[in-house]
């Protein structure tokens, strides 16, 4: 077995999508050691890279602004701090004026004026590796990370494998930043299959707590056969049911729940025919070009030969619950630690209800800015302390049992008890009790020995980081008994006042919840 | 899912390699890479993006597996081009500078985020 690897850093970061590359360049602005370590690579993970993302680019203009706020404020079910609305916005335009004089070639309408409120995923992420290089960041790339380590002081660094060599690391720094993003399951929604929930089983090993966890029953639309889940363009299709029904006329917003119900019945399809010029063919195809790809490769014409659709689901990414924020730095509960991105709870910011990419995108930005310059000024007052760090996790690393995590079986579990549409788009509490009891039986399977090998070791920890996370969910879900924000249940269809609250999870073994109320 | 690594066409670069975000090749640089997990890949199409040789193919289909004919992939012009559509190729345009994304709400018949 190869030594491992040990390095010192004053900042941590986990995870390389948007949120870690902005906490990690922010973090070396402020004059701190920076190391990044990701799962796969900084400039193709996460759920960004493959595809694109809309943004909050509003300019500074005080009316246009408070209109924004007041229409998050009643979209997130009122749960979100205007103050927090208003940090975002302000970030995100300063932000992508940074992004263009670093090279983005954002295009520009007909005055001269940049038109910042879109990125293509791919020329982003590889532009923020540059970045975040040149900023004199340390990058480990395929270097998932299993473990925080802590001691009476909080967190001070973590370990993980190198996927590439087998070989063990480990990064002990005063400050971590968790930005590792939300959890999808596996429902191989475009580049979500790195989204298994490490960073919230990680955090919550350190006594972290997770907040909004009942905001995670979104879905995005693609081909049945494809991964590419891209709901925009959908806009300008008509949608048909197995019965010849017309779901959506390309008039207006997508019926959700009429398309879910009938995916229930049998195949739904969809064409884009309201795009019935070359014109306008071809400003769609130069605007979400990676929709066009799965079609062009079957040899389907998209705008004129139905194609049939399903719904994958995105869990917590495409949703705002995740690791509790309590500063304007993202810190979280435990000292040394803090949480950017779709890890992070998104609720100060957008309440109970992402409402599509762009709310996540900017918060991406914003939080990973927060976190990284926090972060640092932390390390550069805590970081001289002598510390006796050990591994705080447990769950899909050691264990005392001869049994091995059946990881395949665990995983299919967990799906069966997140992703179906029975479960996660039409929620019930007759249904989700059976689904949280399913899922908490499967806790004890993760806490058996790792799988073997590298990915073995790797897949334990997600699997288990499944599991944690339909747990909190499940039970967030069934505690909140109203509809809110993007949360629903069907016997209980409508808000109500006396829930206007916030709800608090702590535990792995025993789960826990708590009602906080919303900051003025 | 990934369906071919063209011996041909791969220089042995080792970047899918380290790119993939679900780690699904094995290879060391110099040698072409082997598709060793092929049922973790997310079909993300990143790799294609990133291999500055066109070796790479990417099936559409998530969940099950294809045979594909490299000569008809090249034929088609397959091979490349979803790096050839992000203007990734030497003395490309820039999906990115021609982003039309900021248009779409003229011919959308509501404004839609996502």
């Amino acid at each position: 077995m190869t030594a491992r690897n040990v390095r010192d850093a004053d900042v941590l970061v986990l995870g390389g999508g948007p949120a870690g590359a902005w906490a990690a360049w922010s973090a070396a602005s402020h004059g701190a050691r920076v190391v990044l370590a990701d799962k796969g690579y900084l400039g193709s993970s996460g759920a960004t890279a493959p595809g694109g993302s809309n943004l909050l680019y509003l300019p500074p203009d005080a009316e246009l602004r408070e209109r924004a706020v007041a229409k998050r404020m009643a979209g997130g079910g009122e749960l979100s701090e205007a103050r927090w609305i208003h940090r975002v916005l302000d970030g995100v335009y300063e932000s992508l004026a940074l992004v263009e004089r670093w090279g983005y070639p954002f295009v520009r309408d007909e005055h001269g004026e940049p038109l910042r409120n879109h990125l293509q995923g791919p020329e982003y992420m590889r532009l923020m590796r540059r970045v975040v290089r040149r900023a004199g960041v340390t990058v480990l790339d395929q270097s998932p990370a299993l473990e925080l380590l802590a001691d009476r002081h909080g967190v001070g660094g973590a370990w993980g494998l190198d996927r590439l060599t087998g070989a063990e690391w480990e990064v002990r720094a005063p400050a971590v930043v968790l930005a590792t993003g939300g959890c999808a399951f596996l429902s191989k929604g475009l580049g979500c299959n790195v989204l298994t929930g490490d960073g919230l089983l990680m955090a919550a090993e350190a006594g972290a707590e997770l907040s909004g966890m009942e905001f995670s029953n979104s879905y995005g639309t693609s081909a049945r056969y494809s991964t590419v889940t891209r709901n925009r363009l959908l806009s300008m299709a008509t949608i048909t049911a197995a019965d010849g029904t017309v779901l959506y006329a390309g008039d207006g917003v997508l019926p959700r729940d009429a398309i879910a119900r009938a995916l229930l019945d049998g195949p739904v399809h969809a064409v884009l025919d309201r795009a019935d010029t070359a014109e306008k063919r071809a400003l769609l195809r130069t605007s979400h070009a990676v929709f066009f790809l799965p079609y062009d490769r079957r040899g389907i014409d998209p705008f004129t030969q139905p194609f049939p659709i399903t719904m994958r689901f995105e869990g917590t990414v495409r949703g705002t619950g995740g690791i509790r924020l309590v500063g304007d730095g993202c810190e979280t509960s435990v000292p040394g630690l803090y949480a950017a991105g779709d890890a992070a709870s998104r609720e100060r910011s957008h309440g109970g209800q992402s409402g599509g990419g762009a709310y996540n995108a900017s918060w991406a930005i914003c939080s990973g800015r927060w976190s990284g310059a926090a972060a640092a000024r932390y390390a550069a007052t805590a970081g001289s302390r002598a510390r006796r760090l050990a591994p705080v996790g447990a769950a899909g690393l050691r264990s005392g049992s001869p049994d091995t995590i059946d990881t395949a079986s665990v995983v299919a579990a967990v799906q069966r008890e997140t992703l179906p549409l029975e479960v996660s788009h039409f929620r019930s509490v007759t249904r989700l009790r059976r689904a949280l009891a399913a899922v908490d039986d499967l806790w004890p399977a993760v806490l058996q020995r790792p799988a073997p090998g590298v990915r073995g070791r790797v897949r334990s920890r997600e699997t288990a980081a499944m599991v944690a996370t339909a747990r909190w969910m499940h039970t967030a879900s069934l505690a909140r008994t109203e509809t809110r924000g993007m949360h629903r249940l069907a016997e209980h269809p409508a808000p109500d006042p006396a829930q206007r609250h916030r709800l608090v999870l702590t535990g792995l073994d025993r789960v826990s919840v708590r009602t906080e109320e919303v900051p003025a | 899912m990934i369906e071919l690594v063209s011996d041909s066409r791969c220089t042995g670069c080792g970047i899918c390699v380290k790119v993939c975000p679900t780690n699904v090749f094995d290879g060391a640089v110099g040698e072409v890479p082997v598709i060793a997990r092929q049922g973790d890949c997310q079909t993300c199409f990143m790799c294609e993006a990133y291999c500055p040789a066109d070796a790479l193919y990417v099936s559409p289909l998530a969940d099950e597996t294809e045979h594909v004919d490299e000569d008809a992939l090249a034929e088609a012009g397959l091979l490349g081009s979803w790096r050839s559509r992000l203007g990734w190729h030497k003395g490309q345009t820039r999906l990115a500078a021609i982003d039309t994304t900021p248009f779409l709400h003229r011919v959308e018949p509501v404004r839609l985020d996502g």
